[in-house]
């Protein structure tokens, strides 16, 4: 469709997935992981998308350019495991057409 | 042992309203949940965030709407065993369950519903090698009994307020405190971060930021000895720490935990119910309400959860009295009479003739 955009996200088992993420839908990239399965029901996005846990947190792989961090999510990524500098929560980062394009690797689960 | 009708497992949204719904069927209740407060997610995770999505709250706060519900059900006088975490469940002869919780508490219902959520939470335990080995053997994720840390050497890892809180505390009972956080930002509440910076000036607390814990090692006893701390994720500045203790405290998550081990169908995380019915599980006695619960189309509402829970009183009901006649009735017409003795209802019309 005309709104999606290209998003390639490695599952945690190290398989890419080249998916078309619509722009429109008032989606978020862990809704996006979540609508395309490609991690098991209750293992990301267990806090709904209030950056209260970790369990989509990503590692940006490309320069795209993204939406700034909020202080709960820079929060979280503080406690949580696993984060790299490029890591981020998935749920923070709403689907725009900025993001065609984006590489992301799932964290692994904690 | 806890003698009820219906065994409620989790203190959620829709763990509270079974009371309800089960109160006007005149069943009694009793809630387990492994947090010590009532409300579940609710209270642990968001009780100061909105919900628009609760029929007749255009918006409500989480934490509110708990204290609603718990208003709601006092009448019907639910028991409450809270901060213990159901464990295991045994089927009776006579068709009735007996649930013991980690810390050993029975409980013996006619039926058991399972209104767990996303499980029960649980600290989170930070990734470290061989870190399980010495989980009651110096590393403990949450302070139990502060007096086990008297004159010891304590290290503490984490960000918030409770690796805030208990550093505070322990500054005074432990003969060291070392806080170890992966930024030099804190979250906590803001007198305790300005607290523990007095401390630290003081030198009761030694404060080691940005820095992470890395390995633990212990001694020929199996014993907790000593922490690796790397600061600035650089190998030239790691300190090893003698320590008889290390408290990891990054929070609490939920897990599905014990009950995804008492034979319930399990598909993605969640229990497969019944959803053409009474959202009962395979096992017969046994209903799995809410969030917890999973069925083609489910989605994870509190309103739906509301919905589930009052069928599967119903259900229940039947299972508890197969002979008693009974049909549902409206709060309206029949008012609600509480175990208490208190009894609401509609105030009954005035006829008058006008002169």
């Amino acid at each position: 469709m005309e709104e999606d955009v290209k998003i390639t996200i490695i599952d945690r088992e190290g398989v890419a997935h080249e998916v078309d993420a619509p722009t429109d839908m008032n989606m978020n990239l862990m809704e996006i992981v979540r609508s395309y399965e490609l991690a098991p029901e209750g293992t990301v996005g267990i806090c709904g998308g209030m950056a209260m846990c970790a369990s989509c947190q990503c590692y940006v792989l490309s320069d795209t350019p993204l939406t700034e961090m909020q202080d709960d999510e820079e929060a979280m990524l503080a406690e949580a495991f696993h984060v790299e500098d490029n890591s981020r929560l998935g749920c923070q980062i709403p689907i725009t057409k900025d993001l065609e394009g984006l590489k992301v690797q799932l964290a692994p689960e904690e | 042992m806890v003698k009820t009708d219906i065994l409620i497992i989790g203190a959620g949204p829709t763990g509270l309203f079974t009371v309800f719904e089960a109160g006007l069927l005149k069943l009694k209740c009793h809630l387990i949940d492994a947090l010590p407060q009532p409300g579940g997610q609710c209270s642990e995770l968001y009780p100061k965030k909105p919900i628009y999505d609760i029929p007749g709250f255009p918006e409500v706060l989480a934490g509110d709407l708990v204290d609603n519900l718990m208003e709601q059900i006092k009448s019907f006088e639910p028991g409450f065993t809270l901060g213990e975490r159901a464990e295991t469940i045994d089927k009776q002869e006579d068709g009735s369950f007996i649930v013991t919780t980690n810390k050993g508490t029975q409980h013996h219902a006619k039926v058991v519903a399972i209104a767990g959520g996303l499980g029960s939470f649980e600290p989170r335990k930070p990734p470290i090698p061989n870190i399980a080995n010495f989980e009651d053997k110096g590393v403990a994720y949450m302070v139990k009994d502060p007096e086990v840390y008297r004159n010891k050497k304590v290290v503490i890892a984490g960000g918030g307020d409770s690796a805030l809180d208990w550093s505070i505390f322990l500054a005074d009972v432990a003969s060291e405190v070392t806080l170890v956080h992966r930024r030099n930002e804190f979250r906590g509440a803001l007198d305790s971060v300005d607290r523990v910076k007095e401390l630290k000036d003081l030198g009761k607390i030694n404060l080691i930021t940005p820095a992470e814990i890395s390995e633990v090692r212990g001694n020929d006893n199996g014993d907790l000895e000593a922490v690796l701390i790397r600061k600035n994720n650089e190998a030239s500045e790691e300190i090893l720490l003698e320590v008889d203790h290390f408290i990891p405290l990054f929070g609490l998550s939920p897990k599905l935990g014990p009950i995804a081990n008492w034979g319930l169908e399990i598909e993605k995380n969640a229990i497969k119910v019944d959803n053409t019915l009474d959202y009962q599980t395979n096992i017969p006695g046994v209903y799995a309400i809410g969030d917890v619960n999973t069925y083609p189309g489910k989605l994870k509402l509190i309103l739906c959860g509301f919905h589930e829970a009052t069928l599967m009183c119903q259900s229940a009901f039947q299972r508890i009295f197969p002979d008693k006649k009974y049909v549902m009735k409206y709060t309206t017409v029949g008012g609600v009479t509480g175990f208490d003795g208190t009894k609401k209802e509609a105030p009954k019309a005035v006829v008058k003739a006008i002169d």
